[in-house]
């Protein structure tokens, strides 16, 4: 089985998150890493193909692609800490601007230039990047490579080239099938990600990411970046923090404070 | 000035319009034109409120075959029809996870510029910008659509709903149905299982749009009747941390963070939960949040607008009490 699962390097959530004058999210090696969701969908392909056993390991292939620049690396060795046999990073100066159909894009001409060296068996990507939480880089990937989605899965079977999930939706739970290849997405719910071994640690350290640009994987510099955009942030302004303007300690009249506080503030 | 269509896809057409759809109608009012889209039958009581919001067509779009119009591919191609045949130059939608992919693939096939979860829709010009707030409610960023047609998810409580200053006297509604194509007819539907309303509350409204949310964490030791109690107090929804749900305490529904519900509702009540970076990042552009812990030093109270440092178990109860006070002495006057 050959699985490919597109990753994003993001500022991590416990650091203070900026936008960068032009707009952007503003990125760097220090604060960044792979985002936290992504660990679900490496560890959903790594149990898929460890479950033909230790012997059949290297005749299967878990691949991570990210789109960014040299520094989303780190995404991708984090990546190879847990397991992953293969790591690409798309970089391009075009790609700087891409709204979510640049990068789909991107991804998918990745995903082709892979696909043309050996098929491909399963897309699997975590249920959201938790710095821009848009949740629709799976669908928009189905739809270019023209493929079934089965999103948000909380959990999935494969068996004889059918792939079934279930999903928790906000009050409904779905089950779904779809026969292979098909894009997947997983959510935090499906799996715990392993912790990397000591191992695979100082093997990450070394190994080789494979840079592609935009002309490697045949993908117009028109349909990415700013030129391909469809949107563009035109102002990001941080908001002023709240201020606690009050903190009671209850000693029998807490609650009525809490109420009062309400009433007050004509909230009731 | 030409009056722009501004489709808006109703959630819920069979029942009733939540307050969602109500926000949509009154943010598409103020962009231009609304017409309501509807993927299934809607009750007499959706027409009569889509007339006392000004809406003077509905699209009923239906799918001919055997694929679930619950697909969001599928869903997503009778969105597209409907755009077509309206020439509508913005659709807009809640922000479920359903809608998201609904609205990726209906941008992908129109052409549009797409921003989600947006908190409002405005036109500068004769360009759709989505506000949005973002990284945890700490940043404000305006997204321009670049393209003729916009598409939007838009945040529940981020409007006020207001019935049109007129009603419609006539409400059209014009049936379609599209043949789906065999790309969104390539998953299946095994079957589809609407869960029981959480921990009892069939009355509470929806976690996602309520005005009022009360939620409680580890806090609770799994006894979520004090949070239930000033709930139903207020007329809000409950909610719950991870941890909660992990435990087996409550529901996956109640679940608010980056990776549940997103909540942003006028008031936000956080009992017995410490404020982790994933909770909050599911409740920070709330209006009001307020907390109450035990711990002086729980994170929740660096991001709160009001807290009460002390046991749940007494100060909820004793809340909800006054405020059920306080509306009793309302009524009466």
């Amino acid at each position: 089985m050959r699985i490919v699962v597109p990753v994003k390097h993001v500022p991590d959530i416990h650091s203070d998150r900026q936008f960068t004058e032009e707009g952007r999210v503003a990125r760097g090696a220090e604060d960044g890493t792979l985002n936290e969701l992504d660990e679900n969908a490496i560890e959903t392909a790594l149990q898929l193909v460890e479950a033909f056993g230790a012997d059949a390991r290297e005749s299967h292939e878990v691949i991570v692609v990210t789109v960014g620049p040299p520094e989303a690396d780190g995404a991708i060795r984090k990546a190879y800490q847990l397991g992953a046999d293969r790591g690409i990073r798309i970089t391009d100066d075009a790609l700087v601007g891409s709204d979510v159909f640049g990068t789909a894009k991107a991804i998918s001409g990745a995903l082709r230039k892979i696909g043309a060296q050996s098929p491909i068996d399963l897309v699997i990507t975590g249920m959201a990047a938790l710095d821009g939480l848009g949740s629709v880089i799976p669908s928009l990937i189905a739809a270019e490579l023209e493929l079934p989605q089965l999103t948000l899965a909380t959990k999935l079977t494969v068996e004889n080239g059918v792939v079934e999930i279930t999903r928790e939706l906000d009050g409904v739970t779905e089950v779904l099938t779809a026969a292979m290849p098909a894009v997947l997405s997983v959510t935090d719910h499906v799996n715990t990600p392993r912790y990397p071994n000591f191992q695979l640690i100082m093997a990450a350290r070394t190994k080789d990411v494979t840079a592609w640009s935009l002309a490697d994987i045949e993908v117009s510099a028109q349909e990415v970046g700013h030129a391909g955009a469809r949107t563009q942030v035109t102002k990001a302004e941080p908001r002023p923090p709240r201020e606690l303007t009050q903190l009671v300690t209850d000693k029998g009249e807490g609650g009525l404070a809490l109420a009062q506080y309400l009433i007050e503030n004509d909230l009731v | 000035m030409t009056s722009h269509n501004v489709l808006v896809l109703l959630d819920t057409p069979e029942t009733e319009l939540r307050s969602a759809a109500k926000e949509l109608l009154t943010l598409a009012r103020s962009i231009g034109e609304p017409i309501a889209v509807a993927l299934s039958q809607p009750s007499d009581k959706t027409i009569d409120q889509l007339k006392e919001y000004g809406v003077t067509r509905l699209l009923l779009g239906s799918v001919e075959g055997d694929a679930s119009i619950y697909l969001s591919p599928v869903a997503a191609e009778v969105l597209a029809e409907a755009v077509n045949m309206v020439s509508a130059r913005a659709v807009l939608a809640s922000p479920t996870f359903e809608n998201k992919e609904v609205v990726a693939r209906l941008a992908y096939t129109v052409g549009a510029g797409l921003v989600v979860d947006t908190v409002r829709v405005g036109l500068e010009g004769d360009a759709f910008i989505g506000y949005k707030r973002v990284f945890a409610g700490s940043w404000d960023v305006d997204c321009k659509i670049t393209t003729p047609i916009a598409v939007a998810t838009v945040r529940a409580n981020a409007v006020i709903p207001v019935p049109a200053p007129e009603p419609a006297d006539e409400l059209t509604v014009e049936a379609y149905s599209v043949v789906p194509s065999a790309l969104a007819s390539s998953v299946f539907m095994v079957s589809r299982t609407e869960h029981a309303p959480i921990a009892g509350g069939t009355n509470r409204p929806k976690l996602a749009e309520a005005a009022y949310v009360v939620a409680g964490g580890r806090g609770t030791n799994g006894d979520y009747g004090p949070v239930e109690e000033l709930a139903d107090a207020l007329g809000g929804a409950i909610g719950a941390t991870r941890d909660a749900v992990d435990e087996g305490w409550i529901e996956h529904d109640a679940q608010i963070g980056q990776t549940g519900v997103t909540v942003a509702p006028r008031v936000y009540i956080g009992a017995g939960i410490s404020g982790a970076p994933h909770h909050r990042g599911g409740m920070q552009a709330s209006g009001v949040i307020i907390g109450v812990n035990n711990d002086a030093d729980a994170p929740i109270f660096e991001i709160c607008d009001f807290g009460v440092v002390g046991e749940l178990q007494d100060v909820l109860p004793q809340a909800a009490a006054a405020i059920r006070e306080y509306k009793a002495s309302q009524y009466e006057i």
